[in-house]
């Protein structure tokens, strides 16, 4: 998958926005990922092309961060926190909720690829609102198993991919 | 009264976070202050006179980090820590989102003092919508000539920069932030030196400030030190957001002065209490790394020296409060599973320590713990805490060496292979 003309150029300006180029290795990928998707192998090399350095200096870097996705996500994302505000204020039952309407486990897609859903470890800053989730990187807060289930219902009926 | 709303006055004005609402409500009087009347000296001057200790976790006091800079040393940076991912903490996400204005006003102002003409917001890769806010914010800042070259026609130049992160809890750690906006792997640095003023941001002297710290400093700038000092106790001054989850029924921010609020004013008076009628059975004062304290400690003060002498800290102003159902192991162990995801591997107290911790609370959360595992986590604990390269070791261990010293037989009787009566809070691995 070769970059878009605009994503190219935007790493080219990230580039000259640093004091230093390896600076811009994270928003780089930030936009590659934004453009595909996920991180490939051949879109770290093309990141390192145009901030011109080695691709083993970006791989490095990018294997560090965990919001770098290494393979194909579904169209929409959505990422229950179960740290433990969230888990204190039953983060455990929107899981539930999601599993069963979805059909998948934490950190499967939908088999027609609409849904990743995933769980994270990490709290997600949501604690005034828990239970908390973030769907395509935008908070939902004070959810319900009922809010849980109508989500998922909302996310396979609008194929929008982000 | 406990509640002192100077951050957060104008918190919920529709529209603040655009800058002619800001500017209409007072925003960037201070600035315009600053840039005409005072020398980066006396802005300095105020910021210590005032007492402001830093919001971020540690409390050190922000003046005196200023002054470590070393004379002449330059280009040097200002780099805003809004990294927060301690568990429990919102505080952050809640100013930048609402009033991102006031801290990019904070962030000049403090530009100023030092002398630094580059600064960078280092945002939390999960908080994209304060990252949005805040590089529109930026946006709006620069074309009305806030930032950029000769600011007001001060002479004085500075450019802001927000970067993103992407998912790494240890990059709060201002040295493993450091070393993430330069563009390598979140590890820390070797101490000493203690703090990046002396070599930080590509080697270059450098102020790591929290959110909350520099969105104070526009206030005091315009109101004085002294007014700001004569908030609160002798080592708390100003108000300060605590932000309070868990069991209680309203969580949220709240804006408090340190000191005067005690815990049990907190929860009971401005949270509406225990959720569901219940009992409290313990909470933290500071977010996830902090030590438990319990329905004994209710009457403390919220502030730096209550907490530390309880033998907790304030921490990050992360209130977590659990109820009488939750059992501690369960808390513990999701602690620990939290802490061994987040050990950047670099040293190997941590990286093992937390994933033996983490295998040794799952057999006893299963009721199929050992005589001897609770000896064993406090013989882990030892070897981590103190031992580790940075912070996160340490903390990973806190809240469970406190949990099995107030709740010895909750513990005990996991070991025994009993668990215990709580709900579990059955969260997936």
């Amino acid at each position: 998958m070769a970059l878009s003309e605009a994503t190219v150029e935007r790493i080219r300006q990230l580039k000259q926005r640093y004091p230093s180029p390896r600076s811009a290795i994270l928003p780089a990928l930030w936009a590659v990922q934004h453009e595909q998707g996920y991180i490939t192998p051949e879109g770290m090399a093309a990141v390192a092309e145009h901030l011109e350095m080695e691709a083993s200096i970006v791989e490095a870097t990018a294997s560090f961060y965990s919001m770098f996705l290494q393979k194909p996500a579904g169209a929409h994302q959505v990422v229950v926190c179960t740290n433990v505000s969230c888990a204190l204020r039953g983060s455990a039952e929107i899981v539930t909720a999601f599993e069963e309407a979805l059909g998948v486990r934490a950190g499967e897609t939908t088999p027609d690829r609409l849904v990743t859903f995933q769980t994270t470890v990490e709290c997600l800053g949501g604690c005034g609102g828990a239970p908390a989730l973030q769907v395509d990187h935008r908070f939902r807060e004070n959810m319900t198993p009922d809010k849980a289930r109508a989500l998922a219902a909302e996310l396979r009926a609008v194929p929008t991919p982000h | 009264m406990p509640v002192k709303e100077v951050l957060t006055k104008n918190i919920t004005a529709p529209g603040l976070f655009e800058l002619k609402t800001y500017e209409r409500l007072g925003g960037y009087l201070a600035l315009r202050k600053a840039l005409k009347e005072m020398t980066p000296d006396q802005v300095s001057e105020e910021v210590k006179k005032s007492q402001l200790r830093g919001r971020g976790g540690a409390a050190f006091p922000t003046a005196q980090k200023w002054s470590f800079l070393p004379k002449g040393v330059f280009p040097r940076y200002l780099v805003c820590n809004a990294d927060e991912s301690e568990p429990g903490a919102f505080k952050d996400r809640y100013l930048m989102e609402h009033s991102p204005h006031q801290m990019i006003e904070g962030i000049i102002l403090s530009a100023y003092a030092i002398q630094a003409h580059m600064a960078f917001a280092y945002v939390r890769g999960e908080y994209l919508e304060a990252r949005e806010v805040l590089e529109r914010a930026v946006e709006e800042a620069r074309a009305a000539g806030y930032i950029g070259n000769d600011i007001l026609g001060s002479g004085f130049n500075l450019d802001l920069l927000v970067h993103g992160g992407a998912g790494a809890y240890i990059c709060g750690e201002e040295t493993a932030l450091l070393t993430s906006l330069e563009g390598y792997r979140g590890e820390p640095r070797l101490k000493p030196p203690f703090y990046p003023t002396s070599k930080g941001l590509y080697g270059q002297p450098t102020v790591v400030n929290n959110v909350e710290t520099l969105s104070a400093i526009p206030h005091i700038v315009l109101n004085g030190g002294d007014w700001w000092a004569s908030i609160g106790p002798p080592t708390a001054k100003g108000p300060r957001l605590i932000c309070v989850s868990g069991h209680v029924e309203r969580p949220g921010n709240y804006e408090i002065v340190m000191g005067d609020t005690t815990v049990r004013e907190l929860i009971y008076d401005l949270c509406g209490g225990v959720w569901k009628g219940r009992n409290l059975k313990a909470y933290q004062p500071g977010g996830g790394s902090m030590q438990v304290l319990t329905k004994q400690h209710l009457d403390l003060g919220l502030d730096f020296d209550s907490m530390q002498k309880a033998g907790s800290s304030l921490g990050a102003g992360a209130l977590v409060v659990m109820d009488e159902t939750v059992c501690m192991v369960d808390v513990s162990m999701r602690l620990v599973d939290f802490y061994h995801h987040e050990s950047c591997g670099k040293c190997t107290p941590c990286r093992e320590g937390t994933y033996w911790m983490s295998q040794v609370l799952h057999r006893l959360e299963a009721g199929e713990g050992r005589d001897d595992d609770v000896a064993l986590l406090q013989s882990i604990s030892k070897t981590i805490d103190g031992r580790s390269f940075c912070f996160l070791g340490d903390t990973a261990t806190w809240f469970l060496v406190s949990a099995i010293k107030y709740f010895p037989e909750e513990f005990a009787a996991h070991a025994a292979g009993r668990t215990c009566s709580a709900e579990p809070l059955r969260i997936p691995a």
